[in-house]
């Protein structure tokens, strides 16, 4: 066994100190014909051996690509700080600091981590951390429930079709998730439909318990979210922006349009992409909500002598106190990288967190512009951050002639969202402050030349 | 003492400076933002401390100093199998293929982590003896929903609609009845026999065709093989529910016991647990779930698949109808999964039952050391952990199990999970792993004991513990009675900055 200290000599010691010759004797409890035979698996494979099987897997995934992917994975600088800190034992290998007196730091780190967040969301109230932004939105959708003692949710299209899915799932045992339709067509298409939420707000007996939007959303669009706020509130039910984080130096923050309860993805602060996870839900709330905000929560205190400390609080909230009655059951959360996050936003700095989100803009108006004059417009025509839809007749081919041109042309969109057909035509592309004009270039060339444009015009 | 640097911080934002900082993102062009319209902009910027990296490097290294970890000693505690960490693994995962792969790339540039994932889903079933699995929950408790909701697919599919109840022994983990709920069951908890295990006589009578699932902890939370789970299994498919094993101690019976040849339906892996995946303060873990052939149309999708053609893909949305749909954006915790899938490599079939062997022979060691010393309220066999208790040393001296914690941690000890399970009075849940020598594990031994002799001379010694972690005990009463969760420039005023 590759970890483990045992010498023949040891385990002999410690059967004879049990009074036993053979391990076997310590799992005779298990009945008989319940007793597996043998596990089926590979030779052990020495560490030399196994690096190489990893490296090679690894090498089997194309990551030289000119990536113009983004769909609530965003690639960004991760200054090395971030990982080499992440990588000391004391952070990584500790577990929930159920012992305060000797996690301190991890403690510590997550009540600034609170802190920075509630800076940038402009709430007052943040969790330690959930799984990904898909189940931090379905714990806020819970949530509002909770908290009206209502059981109708609306969910807006322009919220990631997998954060719809995820709530949808995590309504299962017995509440109402509905979806508000996107706007057709004009200035605002691709964004709520607020006509339709008002219907839907109005609607008789079926009381809603909360609103949920994103923004930008899911096609990249800024949404009216005081509009929404407003709303929501006037029928009584709580609002839920579904927020990305880099974003927020430069977006109205949703505390600043009344927004209850902010829930998002962390992964741009930082964080790999790593094909889906660890990621960092983040959930956040107004006061008002702290004892229905699922999750741990960290707060400051003093010790017996008066030093300042940190302890986890509000426990009657969580499962191991609470069981049935617990606001959630979630127990192991994203501790680590929520430290990151926080690594990442004291590294990069508030000046810094502006220049990636103005960056990535400009980027993405520079890309607007390369595809244009290849003629691929916008499909919609608000104004957007650095995310936007491309309309691509035939969609999927050209994704896929792009890729053998080493271009990972975004999202095809009929494949995301294949219930929506006026998305049919549509590439969802973005834009980073690591995206560079040679890229860019490499792209508008590489689409030119599928599309048939002339070469001139290409090369601008 | 295993803590060093004892040296409480600053916070971040007070180590802050206006002005500090910079360099790490070129400036972009003025007009970049021009095209935002004003009403959806910030119009006051966050109040984020402004530092340079080399403060924010001693911040980070500083604080982790205040962290007691595997990486720094001995860590019992129980139900988390606080196992080392193999810094391979911490590689793998950070190898630029792995670690800069997009989760919505297209298939044919994804096809090594594809192939990863689908041998990660064969060898889980195979060790599980389940019929298939899926990677997708995030964690051990977002496994019990997925299991849960799949149960509810179950019965719904099969018209029994009625079924609202979950049964869960009183030992259960916390999560289980918490879990039951958000999949809107009610939860009804049966008492343990005088032996620990589960009653089965109880559980037949509150079996009914309201039972929905029964959830098990096998061992259990207390340590202990069920030794007639074979009949409880029976008889839950008797009454038309099905059988969830809840994996979190899957660390004991490793190529010992297959939880899908014994009949269970369905079941979650913690790999941060039983396959070394780091614990990370908190997280992230992964909660993979397995499933015998009745729940298998209602896996999370996506499912990892591999064509004809010996390539591997990701499920479409919508090519499984049956499908309980999906528990979170994405595949799942791949990073996590890249680091499981290099321990199980490294240990092979062997390898891993003899990680059970070793963890349940040193469990057993030390709970032997402890006999005489401490209250062994089930004294038989133990699996990878064993409760301990303290209760006749509270009796004598009124010295606590709280107090015992506290006081291993003045002896360079981090303690064992404590009243848990709920059912011992005065409990420590002790969990040693397979990866901690034979002197570590007589070291700790020895410092039990000499505890238990110090309640008896000096039991203010021991309730006054810890003297040399870098806080005292804390004040939780007012920390819940007024709570402080965010930062503000005064927040700090009553209890200053420390230097």
């Amino acid at each position: 066994m590759p970890y483990g200290p045992h010498t023949a000599d040891d385990r002999e010691r410690m059967l004879a100190a049990l009074g036993l010759t053979s391990v076997d004797q310590l799992f005779e409890d298990i009945p008989v014909a319940l007793r597996a035979s043998r596990l089926d698996l590979p030779e052990p494979e020495p560490e030399l051996e196994l690096a190489a099987r990893l490296r090679g897997l690894a090498s089997r995934n194309r990551t030289d690509l000119a990536s113009f992917l983004g769909a609530g994975v965003y690639r960004h600088w991760s200054p090395p700080a971030v990982d080499q800190l992440l990588l000391r034992g004391e952070w990584y290998t500790a577990y929930t600091p159920y012992q305060p007196e000797i996690s301190q730091g991890t403690l510590q780190s997550i009540y600034e981590y609170e802190s920075l967040l509630a800076e940038l969301v402009d709430l007052d109230v943040v969790s330690a951390s959930h799984y990904d932004g898909a189940a931090a939105t379905a714990e806020a959708a819970l949530m509002t429930c909770r908290a009206t003692r209502r059981e109708r949710v609306l969910i807006s299209r322009g919220v990631h079709p997998h954060y719809r899915g995820t709530t949808r799932t995590y309504f299962e045992g017995g509440l109402e998730l509905d979806e508000i339709p996107l706007v057709a067509d004009g200035e605002a298409a691709g964004t709520t439909d607020l006509a339709a939420l008002e219907r839907m707000l109005a609607e008789p007996d079926r009381p809603v318990a909360g609103v949920i939007a994103a923004q930008p959303d899911f096609l990249g669009l800024l949404e009216p979210m005081p509009e929404i706020a407003r709303l929501a509130h006037e029928a009584g039910a709580l609002f839920v922006a579904v927020i990305e984080p880099v974003s927020l130096a430069v977006l109205a923050p949703p505390g600043a349009y009344g927004a209850d309860i902010a829930a998002g993805e962390g992964q741009p602060l930082g964080i790999a992409p790593q094909y889906g996870g660890p990621y960092l839900g983040i959930l956040a709330s107004t006061d008002a909500l702290v004892r229905q905000i699922p999750g741990r929560l960290v707060g400051m205190t003093s010790d017996l002598d008066g030093r300042r400390a940190f302890v986890m609080t509000m426990r009657a909230r969580e499962q191991d106190i609470r069981r049935d009655k617990a606001a959630s059951n979630i127990c192991t959360n994203q501790a680590l990288l929520a430290l990151a996050a926080s690594i990442y936003l004291a590294t990069i700095g508030p000046h810094g967190l502006r220049d990636v989100a103005a960056f990535g803009a400009a980027r993405a108006a520079e890309l607007e512009a390369a595809l244009a004059a290849v003629g691929v417009n916008r499909l919609h025509s608000g104004p957007y951050l650095n995310e936007f839809v491309a309309r691509v007749p035939d969609a999927r081919a050209v994704h896929r002639r792009l890729l053998d041109a080493g271009v990972l042309a975004g999202l095809v969109l009929a494949d995301a969202e294949p219930d929506d057909p006026s998305l049919a035509d549509g590439l969802l592309v973005c834009a980073t402050e690591v995206t560079t004009s040679a890229e860019i270039a490499r792209f508008a060339t590489a689409l030119g030349a599928i599309l048939g444009a002339p070469v001139a015009e290409v090369a601008r | 003492m295993s803590v060093t640097g004892d040296r409480l911080q600053p916070t971040i934002f007070e180590r802050g400076r206006p002005g500090r900082g910079g360099g790490k993102i070129p400036h972009p062009p003025k007009d970049a933002l021009d095209r935002i319209p004003a009403e959806a902009r910030r119009a006051v910027p966050a109040a984020l401390p402004e530092l340079n990296e080399p403060e924010v490097v001693r911040h980070y290294v500083n604080l982790s100093q205040l962290n007691y970890a595997v990486d720094t000693g001995f860590y019992p505690l129980g139900s988390c199998t606080m196992k080392f960490n193999p810094k391979l693994n911490e590689w793998a995962a950070r190898l630029r293929g792995f670690a800069e792969l997009h989760p919505l790339a297209p298939d044919e540039v994804a096809q090594g982590t594809l192939q990863l994932l689908w041998e990660l889903e064969l060898a889980l079933a195979e060790i599980s003896g389940m019929r298939a699995v899926s990677l997708q929950p995030a964690a051990g408790a977002q496994g019990e929903l997925t299991g849960i909701l799949m149960i509810r697919a179950h019965h719904r599919a099969r018209g029994d609609g009625d079924r609202d109840e979950v049964l869960v022994p009183d030992s259960s983990h916390g999560t289980n009845p918490a879990t039951a709920s958000m999949a809107g069951y009610r939860t009804i908890t049966i008492p343990s026999a005088a032996d620990g295990g589960v009653d089965v006589e109880a559980f037949r009578t509150a079996l009914g065709p309201r039972t929905a699932a029964v959830m098990i902890t096998n061992p259990s939370t207390l340590g202990l093989f069920e030794t007639r789970i074979g009949e409880l299994i029976e008889a839950v498919h008797a009454a038309g529910a099905l059988a969830y094993m809840d994996g979190a101690n899957l660390n004991a019976i490793l190529g010992r016991f297959k939880p899908g040849e014994a009949g269970f339906d369905v079941m979650h892996f913690n790999v941060h647990k039983t396959f070394s995946t780091p614990h990370g303060g908190g997280g992230p873990g992964a909660g993979p779930v397995g499933v015998g052939e009745t729940l298998l149309p209602y896996l999370p999708s996506p499912r990892v698949l591999r064509d004809d053609d010996g390539s591997f893909r990701l499920e479409r949305t919508g090519e499984r109808p049956t499908s309980i749909g999906r528990l979170r954006s994405f595949v799942g915790n791949t990073g996590v999964l890249v680091r499981a899938y290099a321990y199980i490599r490294a240990h092979g079939g062997s390898g891993l039952r003899e990680v059970s062997d070793d963890a349940v022979l040193a469990a057993n060691y030390l709970k032997h050391r402890l006999a005489g010393t401490y209250d062994l309220p089930y004294d038989r066999a133990c699996k990878h952990e064993f409760v301990a208790s303290a209760a006749t040393i509270k009796k004598g001296t009124g010295v606590r199990t709280l107090d015992i914690a506290k006081r291993l941690i003045d002896y360079g000890y981090h303690p064992p999970t404590i009243y848990f399970p709920l059912i011992v009075e005065e409990g420590m849940l002790i969990e040693p792993t397979e990866t901690e020598s034979v002197e570590t594990l007589d070291a700790f031994a020895d410092a039990l004991i000499a505890i238990a002799a110090e309640a008896t001379a000096t039991p203010e010694l021991v309730s006054g513990a810890p003297h040399s972690a870098p806080v005292r005990r804390l004040d939780e009463a007012t920390a819940a009675r007024q709570p402080n969760l965010r930062w503000r420039p005064m927040s700090g005023a009553e209890t200053p900055c420390p230097d």
